[in-house]
């Protein structure tokens, strides 16, 4: 406990100290809010998004652009790094187990997540008038689920990759997918339905997010499927996972 | 009692049978050097006996523990420098000592470690930043930052310039002075020769000798070489015909006379007696390095 609580402190430190990745994890959806919100047309309700206005109605995508960074992106590639590295290896010669360096990545990540989340939320509120999430409890289940189910695939990653390339050549790929499906590149009224359908179930599950921020509640199904993913994602990861 | 207990570990990765027969048994407080070319099987024999790896076959004991059953403790009294292991490109010295000091129950204290290792007036500079000399020494602070009882160094002072090597070496006798034991994998002739009390010359995964480097030399390679130019003729015979002697040779004007045991003083007794003055007398003894080409058929890496 001890060592895990010393590790997680220099984790945070060093995540502090690469200031411009923290910054784009933490501020990008934020930001990328701020210029939309500052397009009068797209405040105003219209009929494609049930009378909501477009930020309304595009603001949980933007809570995808950190999750699918951080989820299978940065924390992926820094345990692939350490790995690659042998930072994980000489961990193992100490009394401290190099899964303490692990989980420490993930506190991190969780708490840089948070942070975005928590500004997206809060700056949408005050400057555009973005109502808090409806259903803060199926929201929190929504987007505590759709993390969990990214930050597993993440850590599938990591497991499966041997080196850090081979984990950049998962990890882009599956970072397009889930900024496409979570409808970051296009809205998602302007995908085709069969695809804004297959997002639905996508992690981090953008749907349910929508759903449980300005929606009428999160649907079951989308909940149970991203705990299925992170589980199923989860555990492999835990049995494929070298430390070296 | 020995300190660690190596009987004839096997360790193979797929088809590579990387260790085939390896035995050793280290005495508390020696240095013990293990030699050998690239991937003889040193890393992997020193890895096994760190528990990092788990051998095929074969035993390894070290303070009376098995390295994988009794990890735990053995992580408390065993330091481990490895061949190949960074650090995270941001992380300071001073920071990188304090967080590994706090894993231990009776850490060195890390200021001091920076200090004797150099590192003073590096201790807030990033991983990255540092020479691959400072790195290099950030490591072994790192093997030693536990206060072990062993400490296992693989390739040591690879990549220090030859003052950072003969002060690493001063610090090693201090560790060693310290009642620490010792295990030092090297390419480094002149460093086993300085600082091991025994070398292991290891060749495709199997022990090939084992002894002190003064007695590897003169079992294996006991030839020593005098080179004079002399005042005036000598007959070959009148060398030839000494015990000691076992060739000689002529080059220009220069002898050059072969043999082993007390050579020296044979050769120029022989000459004194005869009035003939040896000018440029040169004495060549073999070294470790001519041992080590003699048992591998490798020549050393440097
Ligand atoms: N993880 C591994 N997987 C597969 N083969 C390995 C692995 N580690 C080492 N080997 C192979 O095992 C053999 C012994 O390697 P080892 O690293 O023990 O050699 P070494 O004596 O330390 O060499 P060097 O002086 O180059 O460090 C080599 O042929 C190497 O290629
Ligand atoms: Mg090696």
């Amino acid at each position: 406990m001890h060592a895990f609580r010393n590790i997680l402190r220099t984790e945070a430190r060093l995540y502090l100290r690469d200031l411009p990745t923290l910054l784009t994890i933490v501020g990008l959806p934020t930001m990328i809010l701020v210029v939309l919100g500052l397009i009068p047309s797209l405040r105003e309700p219209d009929p494609n998004f049930d009378g909501q206005n477009f930020v309304n109605y595009f603001a949980p995508s933007l809570l995808v652009v950190t999750l699918a960074m951080v989820g299978v992106n940065t924390m992926p590639m820094a345990l692939a790094t350490y790995r690659e590295r042998g930072v994980l290896r000489r961990l193992a010669t100490t009394p401290a187990h190099p899964g303490a360096l692990l989980a420490a990545q993930l506190v991190v990540a969780l708490a840089a997540i948070l942070a975005s989340a928590l500004l997206l939320i809060v700056v949408g509120r005050l400057a555009f008038g973005v109502p808090l999430p409806r259903h803060p409890l199926g929201f929190t289940l929504a987007f505590v689920l759709g993390t969990a189910a990214l930050l597993a695939l993440g850590l599938l990653v990591a497991a499966v990759a041997r080196t850090t390339k081979a984990a950049q050549a998962l990890a882009v790929p599956l970072f397009l997918l889930t900024m496409f499906f979570g409808g970051v590149y296009l809205p998602r009224f302007l995908l085709p339905d069969a695809v804004a359908r297959i997002g639905d179930y996508t992690p981090p599950g953008v749907q349910a997010l929508l759903d449980a921020w300005t929606g009428p509640s999160p649907q079951p199904l989308h909940l149970a499927i991203m705990a299925v993913i992170a589980v199923a994602a989860g555990a492999s990861a835990a049995k494929l996972f070298r430390w070296e | 009692m020995p300190v660690i207990e190596v009987t004839h570990l096997k360790k193979r990765y797929g088809d590579l049978v990387a260790v085939d027969d390896v035995s050793f048994a280290v005495e508390a407080g020696e240095i013990f050097g293990v030699l050998g070319p690239n991937g003889a099987g040193k890393t992997t024999t020193v890895e096994c006996v760190a528990g990092l790896r788990v051998p095929d076959g074969g035993g390894v004991s070290v303070l009376g523990l098995d390295p994988r059953r009794d990890a735990a403790q053995l992580r408390q009294r065993v330091g481990v420098q490895l061949q190949e292991s960074q650090l995270p490109d941001r992380l300071r010295v001073a920071e990188a000592l304090e967080l590994y000091a706090s894993f231990y129950r009776n850490p060195a204290d890390p200021a001091a470690l920076i200090d004797k290792l150099g590192l003073g007036d590096k201790r807030n500079t990033a991983y990255k930043k540092l020479s691959g000399g400072q790195k290099q020494r950030l490591s072994i602070a790192l093997a030693l930052v536990g206060n072990p009882e062993i400490a296992i160094l693989d390739e040591l002072t690879t990549g220090l310039d030859p003052q950072a090597r003969r002060d690493t070496w001063g610090l090693i006798e201090q560790v060693r002075d310290s009642g620490v034991t010792i295990v030092l994998v090297t390419h480094f002739m002149e460093e086993a020769e300085r600082l091991c009390d025994r070398v292991a010359v290891i060749d495709r995964g199997r022990v090939v000798a084992l002894d002190s480097p003064a007695g590897l030399v003169s079992t294996v390679a006991p030839e020593q070489r005098i080179r004079f130019r002399p005042s005036a003729p000598v007959d070959d015979r009148l060398l030839t015909d000494l015990p000691e002697v076992s060739a000689v040779q002529r080059t220009g004007g220069q002898v050059v006379v072969t043999g082993t045991g007390d050579l020296l003083h044979a050769v120029t007794s022989v000459l004194a007696r005869h009035q003939i003055v040896a000018a440029d007398l040169r004495l060549e003894q073999s070294t470790l390095d001519d041992a080590f080409v003699e048992l591998t058929g490798h020549r050393p890496a440097n």
